[in-house]
């Protein structure tokens, strides 16, 4: 259970615990196609990707944006984020390492709510970010 | 090229359950370990009324569409020619498994960069609970199409 930051607590340019995660593999992306539903060939048959110019199978976007989602809820309970975006920046392959880490942009209340928003990333083991998102948590 | 004319395009509503067994999978493959996606017991000792549905199940609960690819259809374009550019999720009200949720989607701008190289659809999506009417959250995402015409010939 996430043990969420007070909003007096928080400063901004703090930044969230970034969290190292395994290679992305085939076998990854067998799971997220089942998962989220994206049957979309070009992330699990490599001649489909191939077909359409790619070298190898990548990565959905989505996956990448789920591990955003990932150090969101690592920072607060799930419950208190209010938005969360990003956009896609570059491929991610398989066999990618990629860290996910972000810190605090800014502090403001609105509707009687006291708002922290992120910045988020993902990047890859080249350093490379492959997503640039933003999240917004309510803080007690 | 792609056709303008399909901004403002309304796709049909559709109404779907959350899962917890697919909810189980997603974590899996996000590698997501928190038990309170996995068991309803731990969800309820955070606070949550059944398990949550985590920040980004909300694409699976709109890829349940039964027209599954029809923005594709729509813009007659191959899905090997697509690219997720952007995607914005705002959360208005918990998601969680058990809960019948309705999907209504609409293109908002079609617009091309690069001399038509590279095309982008914005489209929307209203997610409400079925049982209240209520809103729960609402989608952006940004679609991007390579080249279209080049793939025709």
């Amino acid at each position: 259970m996430v043990n969420a930051p007070k909003f007096v607590d928080v400063k901004v340019g703090d930044a969230l615990p970034p969290i190292k995660l395994p290679p992305v593999s085939r076998h990854q992306l067998a799971l997220y196609c089942g998962g989220s539903g994206d049957h979309n060939p070009i992330h699990v048959d490599i001649d489909f990707a191939k077909k359409f110019g790619f070298k190898d199978v990548f990565a959905h976007g989505m996956l990448s944006m789920a591990f955003l989602g990932r150090l969101a809820t690592s920072w607060v309970p799930q419950r208190q984020v209010r938005k969360l975006g990003t956009r896609f920046t570059s491929i991610t392959w398989v066999g990618d390492v990629i860290t996910i880490h972000g810190k605090v942009l800014a502090k403001r209340e609105e509707n009687g709510e006291k708002l922290v928003d992120v910045e988020l990333y993902c990047t890859n083991q080249n350093g490379q970010n492959t997503l640039e998102g933003h999240a917004t948590m309510a803080l007690a | 090229m792609l056709d303008k004319k399909h901004i403002g395009h309304k796709f049909n509503a559709f109404t779907t359950v959350v899962e917890a067994g697919k909810i189980r999978l997603f974590c899996k493959a996000i590698g997501e370990e928190d038990a309170i996606y996995q068991d309803e017991a731990a969800a309820k000792a955070a606070g949550y009324r059944a398990i949550p549905a985590p920040p980004t199940y909300l694409t699976a609960v709109t890829n349940d569409d039964p027209d599954k690819g029809g923005l594709l259809k729509l813009l007659n374009v191959d899905i090997g020619l697509i690219l997720h550019g952007e995607q914005h999720y705002e959360y208005l009200a918990p998601v969680h498994a058990g809960d019948r949720i309705t999907c209504q989607s609409q293109v908002m701008d079609i617009y091309d960069k690069k001399g038509g190289a590279l095309w982008f659809v914005v489209s929307e999506t209203s997610l409400t609970d079925a049982a209240t009417g209520k809103a729960v959250a609402r989608a952006r995402g940004v679609t991007v199409v390579r080249n279209p015409d080049a793939a025709k010939k």
